[in-house]
């Protein structure tokens, strides 16, 4: 059913505002934390230094937000504009997470975001540094949730199917609330925004200690990031391995294309590193893997077997007729293997870092800070491909098993789709280019007394407290 | 019974959405007129600064509760405003940008290309969501299956649609005005004023013409008789405000007014959410859209919690924010 062009197009269109949204999410996600952290030592220190890491990085934070919230609202009109079938079956369970992400979490963050920016004067110290906090349950709620949304998509809950619509209908709230892939998923989103931030911090940190540029306090942040984001790169490897459990026994399908298996193993089966998938002939032309290793990740014992996608082939086949139910399986391997080196080499790095700056010595290495500032990049890359891996390998269906993407769209012209695509790539690009060289601007000017204007702010009326620090 | 609940909870909260945005949309087409310096632009974006998000939520609020009580009709309506919905998106977008990055650069020319962008986009915004809504009103091309089938291009365009639209653009531009008239300090205000006076009485105008031709053509009973009657009135009112300087009165009072005009938009549509315009098509019923009871019941308990805190909390932002947008206000240090 369907024009596939029409299909095609919405995909990528979908694919790319969203893929596009999430350079953004990460780094709120896991900023807003480490500047309310900052705002928190400041209020209970007073020590100065802890003012002016968060006024720097609430700078960046806002930057990021501010491009995050706008590409944010895409997504509540697009389900609708592209995807009324979609839409239309899935309304009745997705409303109620939605409508409390809307309620419950949007409002939250922008108020009080709102009142902590501009309320410093204003209020109560107490109440301001509640504003922040309130800000970043904002954030983390919305996260849950979307990804409950999502979750729903991946694996249905608490639903049944309304036997004259044949639409999906709510029955129980707290499953689709609760599975365990919405927790699971939820933790490794917010953990993998955390490694963000935490890389980010370290890179713009390094950037200046390279320079030998504000040192008290840049030293004190690429320590703080240094440490946090490896504690989170291994809280990481746990979750992400939890959440794969769950997926091996909910979404077997993805999990057996992420891993180019096509024939159900037998015990100790062996995890592949390089695969040339032929998606043709259904099995590999080559391969090279590590004994035993897939069975401990997939099922937590060695002797553990993993269903190949042959058999789920043959097995869907029986169960909604005759069809393609493997995803493309180039996609799922690589995009896995992406999405944990890249989201995982910067904890990696940073542990490195940390051996090389135990005795409170800076590197001169130019290397060394090179890397450890283009290293900023490896987080979004893994996160990104973290979605191109779990969307592509939840294919061809668009809710696991009951609705299949062909069949989801709206009833549009290809050439309209088309031209909005276009128009989203070429918006998109104008103002991805802003934010990052604004970014970019705001990092190299690098964190300022506590009493200087920001750009554009006129001087102060009265000035605030005497001298800064340098 | 909740169909229809959930049917007004979402006129109310529509209304809610204009009202507060109303000012920010004129706020942004006003900026450039009334700020003659960058210092004074500055401080008629600082007087929106804090609240302007949260006001935009009341939108996507707007939209989620459509799709989650009606999901048929938020599939139906969606793609048939393709068009129109997609510029809103990219308004939403530019304008969100604009005012979150206009002072982010020393450079006047930065903030000037802002404020400009920041305009056209104000403009666009309550234009489209006019066309959109009244363009509902007057129907769209859905089959049988309750599909939409026509051109994206059209569909929502009519002589009646745009007239709505251009009663939310001149409603924004007249809100806006009083509401920098309030905000606003060392003659910007006087300007403001000054500018409210032959707007406001436009307002009446065009809301009194899109009253009558909502009752005359698309709902004869009583009920719309007195939603055009309270709409037009309301917009009397406020000119005789504005013209006596009393423009906080004048403020709440156009609360009223764009409660009732989108009273009139969903009395006109009762009892349907979106009426066919083919012969053999398919208008979707306020209970033949409607989620289903359990969703429903869900969907009353979030909003019966949610809504009322959400316009607590916002009520006390906007308290802390208060008063006039002096130079010293916008001094005051923030991040």
């Amino acid at each position: 059913m369907g024009d596939s062009l029409l299909v095609d197009l919405s995909r990528l269109q979908f694919a790319f505002t969203t893929l596009f949204h999430f350079l953004f999410v990460p780094l709120t996600l896991g900023l807003g934390p480490w500047v309310a952290i900052l705002d928190t030592a400041y209020h209970r220190t007073g020590d100065e230094r802890y003012a002016r890491l968060t006024r720097f990085f609430a700078s960046l934070l806002l930057i990021n937000f501010a491009i995050g919230v706008a590409s944010g609202i895409v997504q509540e009109f697009q389900f609708g504009m592209n995807w009324s079938v979609f839409s239309r079956f899935v309304g009745d369970v997705f409303g109620a997470p939605l409508a409390m992400e809307g309620l419950f979490a949007f409002f939250i963050e922008s108020t009080f975001l709102g009142l902590w920016i501009f309320g410093r004067d204003r209020l109560p110290r107490r109440v301001h540094l509640a504003t922040i906090w309130l800000f970043v349950l904002g954030t983390w709620l919305s996260a849950y949730f979307i990804i409950a949304a999502n979750s729903f998509m991946q694996n249905p809950v608490g639903y049944s199917i309304n036997s004259s619509t044949g639409d999906a209908q709510l029955v129980d709230i707290g499953q689709v609330l609760f599975q365990p892939l919405t927790v699971w998923a939820w933790l490794h989103t917010i953990i993998g925004g955390v490694i963000a931030a935490t890389v980010f911090v370290f890179g713009v940190s390094a950037y200046h200690l390279k320079r030998r540029q504000h040192v008290d306090i840049m030293w004190k942040s690429f320590k703080a990031a240094m440490i946090t984001g490896i504690l989170a790169g291994g809280l990481q490897f746990v979750v992400g391995d939890a959440l794969g459990v769950v997926m091996v026994d909910k979404q077997p399908m993805k999990m057996a294309a992420a891993e180019a298996v096509w024939e159900t193993t037998g015990p100790c089966a062996s995890l592949g590193i390089i695969a040339i998938p032929n998606m043709q002939a259904r099995d590999n032309s080559f391969e090279v893997g590590v004994p035993c290793l897939l069975s401990v990740l997939a099922t937590n014992s060695l002797d553990g077997e993993v269903t190949g996608m042959n058999e789920l082939q043959t097995q869907y086949e029986e169960q909604f007729g005759p069809g393609n139910y493997t995803p493309n399986v180039w996609i799922s391997f690589y995009s896995f293997r992406a999405m944990m080196g890249f989201g995982l080499v910067g904890a990696v790095w940073m542990l490195f870092a940390l051996w090389k700056t135990r005795k409170r010595h800076l590197p001169t290495a130019r290397w060394f800070w090179a890397i450890s500032i283009w290293i900023i990049a490896a987080p979004w890359l893994g996160n990104l491909f973290g979605w191109i891996f779990t969307e592509n390998g939840r294919q061809p269906w668009v809710v696991y098993g009951l609705l299949k993407t062909q069949d989801a769209v709206s009833n549009l012209s290809t050439a309209l789709v088309a031209s909005s695509l276009i128009g989203f790539v070429l918006v998109y690009a104008v103002i991805g280019i802003v934010e990052f060289r604004l970014m970019r601007r705001y990092v190299i000017r690098g964190p300022q007394s506590i009493d200087e204007p920001m750009p554009g702010e006129p001087p102060k009326v009265t000035p605030s407290l005497p001298g800064g620090l340098r | 019974m909740l169909p229809y609940v959930f049917f007004f909870v979402i006129a109310f909260v529509w209304s809610v959405f204009l009202f507060l945005e109303g000012f920010d949309f004129g706020v942004g087409i006003l900026t450039r007129t009334l700020g003659r310096n960058d210092e004074e632009r500055r401080r008629i974006i600082r007087a929106i600064g804090p609240n302007w998000d949260a006001n935009e939520v009341w939108l996507l609020t707007g939209g989620i509760l459509i799709f989650a009580a009606f999901p048929a009709w938020y599939a139906a309506a969606f793609p048939s405003a393709y068009i129109p919905l997609l510029l809103v998106i990219f308004a939403l977008i530019i304008r969100a940008l604009a005012i979150e990055y206009r002072s982010q650069r020393p450079s006047h020319r930065w903030a000037s290309t802002w404020d400009t962008a920041n305009m056209v986009a104000s403009v666009f915004l309550p234009l489209l969501i006019g066309v959109f809504w009244a363009g509902m009103v007057h129907g769209i091309p859905i089959d049988a299956e309750g599909r939409f089938i026509g051109s994206t291009l059209w569909s929502h365009i009519s002589g009646y649609s745009l007239v709505g639209g251009g009663a939310l653009l001149t409603f924004s531009i007249g809100h806006g005005a009083i509401f920098l008239a309030l905000k606003m300090t060392d003659g910007t205000e006087k300007r403001a004023e000054a500018l409210a006076k032959p707007v406001i009485l436009l307002i009446f105008l065009v809301m009194a013409g899109f009253s009558l031709w909502t009752w005359m053509s698309y709902s004869d009973d009583g009920a719309g008789l007195v939603a055009a009657l309270v709409t037009t009135a309301a917009f009397l009112t406020s000119s005789l405000l504005v013209y006596s300087g009393r423009f906080l009165a004048a403020f709440w009072v156009n609360g009223l007014g764009i409660l009732a005009f989108m009273g009139q938009i969903f009395i006109a549509l009762y009892p349907n959410v979106l009426p066919t315009t083919l012969t053999d098509g398919l208008t979707l019923t306020i209970e033949g859209a409607a989620a289903s009871p359990t969703a429903l019941s869900l969907l009353a308990i979030i909003s019966l919690i949610g809504i009322p805190a959400v316009l607590a909390y916002q009520a006390w932002s906007f308290w802390v924010f208060r008063g006039r947008i002096t130079k010293e206000v916008a001094a005051e240090s923030h991040y």
